[in-house]
C-alpha cells in the first residue's frame, strides 16, 4: 500500500446523502484503512444526472461546474457509486468539451475521480482488510461501474478477504436491474419486469445478502424483495467490507 | 410503415402481459447472448477487428459522395442499372416502375429492412402485385400479417404453435389433418411452398448487406440461401439498400462480414453469403436479366457531419437489441416503427422525428450493454441523449417532468437550501418509516412505490451527521 497520506474528498452522492448515511460513513472507513485523510466538502448536492439524463445540458454543467469547484484541491474525489463517479470522470468532461473555460479543469478534475472500490485497490493497492460478515452474499454489478469504469474484480477481490463470508456469483450479474435513475418511474411496468427478473435470479442463489456498490440499484432490489416478501436483506458493499452492518438492511425495520 | 411509436407505453404494457411473448423473449439470454460471447472470445482479434470494422465505415462515410458513385460507375460497367432515391415514395415508385416494365404479377423478396422503411409490400399489394417474403421468418410474419420484431430474427416473437396455427390457415391445399408439431415439419412445408414461388416470380428484390464500391457488387447474407434463388431465379434482380451500406473494397466487406455473423447469431460466418455482380453474362449458368440497385437516402446524408452520424455505421446485426434489457422486457412492436432495440431508439427519432419517436431515447436506462457489444462501436446511449436534449430543448417533454426537474435544479444549485430542506424532509420521512423501514406508498412516488416498497431512509442526512459527529473539519468544510 502506498504510504503518503493522500488529501481525499468523499463525494457522498445525494441518494447516500439522503437515504443511507452509512454507506457513506463506510466509506470514510475504509478511506481511513487506506491511509487517506478524508474531507467531505459541504457544498455538494448531486453529480447532475437527472438533468443531464433527461435532456436538460444547461442545468447539468451549472451543478457539474459547481462540483468540479466545491471539489477543488484534494488530491482525490472518490465516490461510493460507480454510476455518480462516471457521471464525474466520464460525462463531465463530455460537458465541458466545448468550453475552453472548463475543458482542462474538468478533465482534470476527472482525472482525480475514483469509484470507491476502484480506488481502494487500484490507486490504494488494498488487497484485502479486517471485517466478518456471517452469511452467503450475491454481488449485483452496477451497469455504469461494470461498463463505463471497469468495476469487476475489486469487490470481489476485497470481499473475499471477509470472515465468514461466502460469495455466490449472481447468474446475469451483468444484467441491469431496471433502476436507471428516473426510467424507473417514468417507465415503471419496464422497470418492474426487469427488476423483478434481477429479484428472481437473486432468490435462485440461496444467498442471504444481495450486495452492490450503487445505491440506486439496492434501493430498486430491496424494494422489489420486501414487496415480493423475501427475507434476502440489501447492502451496500461498504458496509460489509466496512463492518458496519449493525444498522437494518435497506428497506429493513428498526427493531423496536 | 404505420407508427405507433408515441404509445409506446400502451405497447410495452401489452407486450408485458404477453405471455407467449415474454416466454420467446426470455430465450434470448440463453441462445443469441451466449453465442455471440463465445464467438467473440473464440476469436483472439475480436477487439481490433470492431476498431477496424469502425474505422473502414468512419472511412467511407467521410467520402461517402466518392464511394457511392464509383459503386454507381462499376454496377453500369457490369451492366446493371443505379436508381437514386431520395424518399420512401421515390423508392416504391422506381421498384413499381421496374416491376410494371414487365408487367410483374408476383416479386420474390428475400429479407430487407429498407423494403421494411419504405412500406413495399403494403404498396405494391396495393398496385396488384403480390409480394411473397421468401426468408422464413418474414414468412411467417406476412402470414399473421404483421411487422417484423428483431431485425434479424423477424419471427422472433412467434412461438412455434402459432406458426402451425398460420399454416394451417393460409395452406388451404394441403391436408387440414397434417402435423405439424415438429419443426422440421413447419420447414418442410415451407419450402415446398415457396420453391413453386421462386419460379413463378417476375421479380426478384432484396436488400443487401453491403455495397462493394470496387466492384459494384451488392451482397446478402443469409442462412437459408433464399437470398439466392430470390435473386437469381427471376427476370430481373432488384437490390434495395440505404446509401451507408457503401465500402471501398471487397477486402473492408470480409472485415464487416466477419464481424457480422459473430455479432449478430455467433457464427464464424452466416451459412450463405452472396455476391451478385450485374445481370447475367453469356457464359454465366444463371442469374436474372436485369439487375437494378435503388439507392435510398431518406435524410440519411443530412446526418453526415451531425453528431448522430456515428449511426450511419451500423451493420444491422441486432447485437445491441439482443443484450438490451428493454428490449428483452417488451419485445420489437413495443417500439411501433421498423427498427427496435438500441439501434431503433436512435434511427427511429432520426428517421422519422423526435416528436413522434420521444419515448424510444427516454426508455432507456443506459445500462450500456449495447454499447459495449456493438461491433461498429456505436456510441448507442450517447446518440439517445442527444435526443433527449433536443426533446427538452424543443419542450417535447410533458410538463410534469419539467416543473419536477425544475425544482430539482433549482435545489441543486443551492447546496446551502438544499441541506436545510433536505434535513427536514429526511428527518420526517426517516421518522414516517422507521419501524417498517420502507414504504408501501407515497403521495408523489407511485410510479416507484406500484410496483416495489420505497426504503426509508435512515433518519438523518449523512451531511447532518457528518457535522455533528466531526464538526466542519478539513479542507472544503
Ligand atoms: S447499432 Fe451496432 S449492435 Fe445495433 S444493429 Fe447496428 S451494428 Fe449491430
Amino acid at each position: 500500500m502506498s504510504t503518503t497520506r493522500p488529501e481525499v474528498a468523499l463525494f457522498v452522492t445525494c441518494l447516500v446523502d439522503l437515504f443511507r448515511p452509512v454507506v457513506g460513513f463506510a466509506a470514510v472507513e475504509l478511506l481511513e484503512q487506506a491511509g487517506c485523510t478524508v474531507s467531505v466538502p459541504e457544498a455538494q448536492t448531486c453529480c447532475g444526472q437527472p438533468a443531464f439524463n433527461s435532456g436538460d445540458r444547461v442545468d447539468a454543467k451549472t451543478v457539474a461546474a459547481q462540483v468540479i469547484d466545491a471539489f477543488e484541491g484534494f488530491d482525490y474525489i472518490v465516490v461510493p457509486s460507480g454510476s455518480c463517479a462516471g457521471m464525474l470522470s466520464k460525462h463531465y468532461p463530455e460537458l465541458f468539451e466545448d468550453d475552453p473555460a472548463m475543458a482542462d479543469r474538468a478533465r482534470d478534475f476527472a482525472r482525480r475521480t475514483y469509484e470507491l472500490m476502484a480506488f481502494l485497490v487500484d490507486v490504494r493497492g488494498m488487497t484485502g482488510l479486517d471485517a466478518a460478515y456471517n452469511g452467503n452474499v450475491t454481488y449485483h454489478d452496477s451497469c455504469s461501474g461494470l461498463r463505463e469504469l471497469g468495476v469487476k474484480q475489486q469487490p470481489r477481490q476485497l470481499l473475499a478477504s471477509v470472515e465468514g463470508l461466502t460469495l455466490i456469483e449472481l447468474p446475469g450479474a451483468e444484467r441491469c436491474c431496471g433502476f436507471g435513475g428516473t426510467f424507473c418511474v417514468k417507465y415503471p411496468d419496464i422497470s418492474n419486469n426487469m427488476v423483478g427478473d434481477k429479484t428472481t435470479d437473486i432468490e435462485k442463489t440461496g444467498a442471504d445478502t444481495v450486495l452492490a456498490g450503487d445505491l440506486g440499484c439496492l434501493m430498486n432490489m430491496a424494494g422489489k424483495l420486501t414487496r415480493t416478501g423475501s427475507s434476502i436483506r440489501a447492502r451496500h458493499v461498504a458496509e460489509v467490507l466496512a463492518g458496519m452492518t449493525d444498522d437494518p438492511a435497506i428497506g429493513e425495520g428498526q427493531p423496536e | 410503415m404505420k407508427t405507433t411509436t408515441r404509445q409506446f407505453k400502451d405497447n410495452a404494457r401489452t407486450a408485458l402481459a404477453d405471455t407467449g411473448l415474454q416466454s420467446a423473449l426470455d430465450k434470448m439470454e440463453t441462445g443469441f447472448v451466449v453465442n455471440r460471447a463465445n464467438a467473440a472470445a473464440r476469436l483472439p482479434e475480436f477487439e481490433a477487428l470492431r476498431d477496424q470494422g469502425r474505422d473502414i465505415k468512419n472511412h467511407t462515410l467521410e467520402h461517402l459522395d466518392f464511394y457511392l458513385e464509383t459503386f454507381e460507375a462499376n454496377v453500369q460497367k457490369a451492366g446493371g442499372h443505379v436508381h437514386w432515391a431520395a424518399t420512401p415514395e421515390d423508392a416504391r415508385q422506381i421498384i413499381l416502375d421496374i416491376c410494371r416494365s414487365v408487367d410483374a404479377k408476383t416479386v420474390t423478396k428475400g429479407k430487407s429492412m429498407i423494403a421494411e422503411e419504405i412500406g413495399l409490400n403494403e404498396f405494391l399489394e396495393e398496385n396488384d402485385i403480390a409480394p411473397i417474403e421468401t426468408d422464413l421468418g418474414e414468412y411467417i410474419i406476412q402470414l399473421r400479417n404483421e411487422p417484423p420484431s428483431h431485425i434479424i430474427a423477424p419471427a422472433i416473437h412467434v412461438l412455434k404453435e402459432q406458426v402451425a396455427d398460420a399454416f394451417h390457415e393460409a395452406h388451404t391445399d394441403l391436408d387440414p389433418g397434417r402435423s405439424l408439431e415438429e419443426p422440421q415439419a413447419l420447414l418442410d412445408e415451407a419450402r415446398a411452398i415457396l420453391r413453386q414461388k421462386y419460379l413463378d416470380a417476375d421479380v426478384g428484390i432484396t436488400g443487401a448487406n453491403f455495397l462493394i464500391a470496387e466492384t459494384g457488387s451488392s451482397v446478402i447474407v443469409t442462412n437459408e440461401g433464399n437470398g439466392d434463388l430470390t435473386q437469381t431465379l427471376p427476370k430481373i434482380h432488384i437490390a434495395v439498400a440505404s446509401l451507408e451500406k457503401v465500402v471501398p473494397t471487397l477486402e473492408d466487406a470480409s472485415a464487416l462480414l466477419r464481424l457480422l455473423a459473430r455479432s449478430a447469431t455467433g457464427q464464424e460466418f452466416s451459412s450463405y453469403t452472396t455476391f451478385s455482380t450485374g445481370p447475367r453474362r453469356p457464359e454465366d449458368p444463371d442469374g436474372p436479366e436485369q439487375y437494378h440497385v435503388v439507392l435510398l437516402d431518406n435524410g440519411r446524408a443530412d446526418l453526415l457531419g451531425t453528431e448522430v452520424r456515428e449511426v450511419l455505421r451500423c451493420i444491422r446485426c441486432g447485437a445491441c437489441m439482443n443484450h438490451c434489457p428493454v428490449y428483452g422486457a417488451v419485445g420489437g412492436h413495443a417500439y411501433g416503427w421498423v427498427y427496435p432495440g438500441p439501434i431503433g431508439s436512435v434511427l427511429t427519432p432520426t428517421l422519422i422525428g423526435v416528436e413522434e419517436a420521444r419515448h424510444l431515447p427516454n426508455a432507456s436506462t443506459f445500462c450500456g450493454r449495447c454499447e459495449a457489444v456493438c461491433p461498429m462501436r456505436i456510441p448507442l446511449p450517447k446518440l439517445m441523449r442527444h435526443y433527449r436534449e433536443k426533446a427538452h430543448e424543443e419542450k417535447l417533454t410533458p410538463a410534469a417532468e419539467r416543473a419536477g426537474l425544475g425544482l430539482w435544479a433549482f435545489a441543486a444549485r443551492r447546496p446551502g437550501l438544499y441541506r436545510w430542506a433536505a434535513g427536514l424532509v429526511i428527518r420526517v420521512l426517516g421518522a414516517l418509516g422507521r419501524r417498517r423501514g420502507r414504504f408501501a406508498s407515497l403521495p408523489f412516488a407511485s410510479g416507484w412505490t406500484r410496483y416495489r416498497d420505497l426504503p426509508a431512509p435512515q433518519g438523518q442526512t449523512f451531511q447532518q451527521q457528518w457535522a455533528a459527529r466531526n464538526g466542519r473539519r478539513g479542507r472544503g468544510a
